[in-house]
């Protein structure tokens, strides 16, 4: 026998397992770097040729091959604007009917619907939104708009159905589902003894949800709102079934447009040009930062709000 | 003491309480509406044609998707094969190696980021790392598309479960001689099996629908999917491509796909909560 320490067979194995399972791990490491790196690599002739001034041009023409972001990146944040300022109310609320107001066996049925629905596949979306809503949007809401509060330069033109106000629209339907099913999670953990307490001293149900229990779940509830901010950024099929595939400007909330993620799926393909595709990929690299910015603005108000609110985790 | 008036009090609160409803009604509506829109333009769709027949060029009759429903279930399993083993595992590192080092918030930070970013960048990604280089777009490379974003879904689920063992079911396993390995393939995985199957479900669920994805690697392609190394025939790619013909049987033919593909989801998730409740009781 040996005097030197051994290594048994079974720590051996034991080595071998953990290092597999670290090689798994660091392989999610490198695909972040790689992503991040990849995408850069790709986008430097387009970066050598336009620079920062590739954000602030709207021009893009494959012909002349003069490209900047600024109309992709317009339709991407309106768009995303609209879906924020329908769905965050509509989820809030909805969330409250279920956990406050419904019947328990409504709340049951109808928040496992939503969850349900929150896993439709967004060309599901995009499909309706193309052959069902635009035409609706069309003959009914746009007239309406356009009749009543045309005076605002943002309800003006033609109604085309399809265009910026349409994807937004449905964009907000899309996050819909999935923030109520995390804004409910977030108001089913405030104890009821908190509630309670408030609801005896004379809080009405808005009181006690406005003044406690939305205050007990904020970490939650911003939770929630950047999950479905980040999802409404980058979200692809269903606005690019609908928003029309323009590269014009357009103060009216009418017209076609276009979002970073829709001109990729539109014309990636297309692009045979060497800094048509740069460009292209340049645009991919706009979308990742801004969705990283998201996250990280995310992580660090929550930070706040846990130092201010000193809510627990 | 002052006291406070309460009828304003009240005429607000059972203000939101009926804004509330309707909200409710309103969004049940909405997805109640797109739900039977699908459900009844797919159903005109679907026939035996459909399942067994190839696409026809426009305007003539009869012709199928079965190339694409065969072909999106090669892709997807493929992608579920590679995704599936190195998310566990990452996941594995993540709950039993990972939990207090340097190296383990790094790549939990990687994991939550991972998951953030938009399916159409991962496709992007992969053209730039396959599709590129090799020339060509291919079955494969929207495989490994589908895989990059099952991962950080499949690492995460299976850190979470695998974080709900008790450590004295670890500290028992490793109190009778079993080695690390073995405690944790037999004794934790065991006691968080259904917790993992779900996570499973979900991603393939999750994945199955993707199509931004595919759209720079998988393409598609009218014709039987043979291997995997040339653009691959699925259905949420032909939907997209049909959807945007101007031919009405292309836009019916995509109606139906639409439905597949909604219903094989929705499936796989009432399979999944099926899954986990079954082990809760």
């Amino acid at each position: 026998m040996s005097l030197l320490p051994h290594k048994s067979r079974g720590e051996r194995a034991d080595q071998s397992f953990r290092g597999l399972t670290l090689i798994a791990a660091a392989s999610v490491l490198l695909l972040m770097v790689g992503l991040l790196v990849e995408l850069a690599l790709n986008a430097r002739q387009a970066m050598g040729r336009f620079g920062l001034r590739f954000l602030a041009s709207d021009a893009w023409n494959p012909v002349t091959q003069e490209f900047g972001a600024l109309s992709s990146v317009y339709g991407t944040v309106v768009s995303t604007l609209i879906a924020m300022l329908l769905a965050v109310p509509l989820a809030l609320v909805i969330a409250l009917f279920l956990v406050e107001l419904a019947h328990p066996t409504v709340a049951r049925i109808v928040g496992s619907a939503i969850e349900l629905l929150a896993a439709v596949p967004s060309i599901i979306f995009g499909m309706w939104g193309l052959f069902v809503f635009a035409p609706f949007m069309a003959t009914h809401v746009q007239p309406f708009l356009g009749e009543h509060l045309g005076f605002l330069p943002l309800f003006q033109g033609a109604p085309m159905g399809i265009g910026i106000l349409t994807s937004g629209i449905i964009l907000a339907l899309m996050i819909l589902p999935f923030m109520t099913a995390v804004m409910r999670d977030v108001f089913k953990m405030v104890p009821s003894v908190v509630k309670e307490a408030a609801h005896g001293m004379g809080s009405t149900t808005w009181e006690v949800t406005r003044k406690v229990t939305v205050r007990y779940g904020a970490i939650g509830l911003v939770g929630a709102l950047f999950l479905g901010l980040g999802r409404a950024v980058g979200e692809t099929m269903a606005v690019t079934f609908v928003i029309g595939n323009s590269h014009r400007i357009n103060p009216s909330l009418f017209s076609a447009g276009n979002s970073i993620a829709s001109t990729l799926a539109n014309e990636f393909t297309e692009a045979s040009e060497p800094l048509y595709l740069s460009s292209l990929v340049y645009l991919g690299l706009v979308l990742l930062l801004m969705t990283l910015a998201i996250q990280l603005g995310a992580q660090a108000w929550l930070r706040h709000i846990k130092k201010t609110l000193g809510g627990s985790a | 003491m002052k006291k406070r008036p309460t009828m304003g009090r009240k005429v607000v609160d059972a203000a939101v309480k009926a804004f509330s409803l309707l909200a409710s009604l309103l969004g049940i509506f909405f997805l109640g509406w797109i739900l039977l829109e699908v459900g009844r333009r797919g159903l005109g769709a679907l026939s035996v044609d459909f399942f067994t027949q190839l696409p026809a060029p426009p305007g003539v009759a009869g012709g199928g998707l079965s190339s694409a429903i065969f072909g999106t279930l090669l892709i997807t399993v493929v992608a579920t094969l590679i995704g599936v083993p190195i998310g566990v595992l990452a996941g594995v590192y993540l709950a039993e190696f990972g939990k207090h080092n340097r190296m383990g918030a790094s790549v939990r930070f990687a994991v939550n980021t991972l998951m953030g970013v938009p399916s159409i960048l991962i496709g992007l990604f992969v053209y730039t790392i396959l599709v590129l280089p090799l020339g060509h777009f291919s079955g494969w490379a929207g495989a490994v598309a589908l895989a990059i974003i099952m991962l950080p879904v499949v690492a995460r689920t299976t850190e979470d479960m695998l974080g709900l063992v008790p450590d004295s079911l670890r500290e028992s396993g490793l109190a009778i001689g079993a080695p690390r390995w073995r405690v944790t393939l037999g004794v934790v995985f065991k006691a968080a099996r259904s917790g993992l199957v779900t996570g499973v479900l979900l991603s393939v669920a999750r994945v199955s629908g993707e199509t931004a994805p595919l759209l720079f690697t998988a393409l598609s392609s009218p014709y039987w999917p043979t291997s995997l190394s040339g653009p691959t025939s699925n259905l949420t790619v032909t939907i997209f491509n049909y959807a945007m013909s101007p031919y009405k049987d292309w836009q019916q033919a995509a109606w139906g796909a639409s439905l597949l593909i909604m219903a094989c989801v929705l499936a796989l998730n009432i399979l999944a909560r099926v899954a986990f409740k079954e082990k809760k009781q």
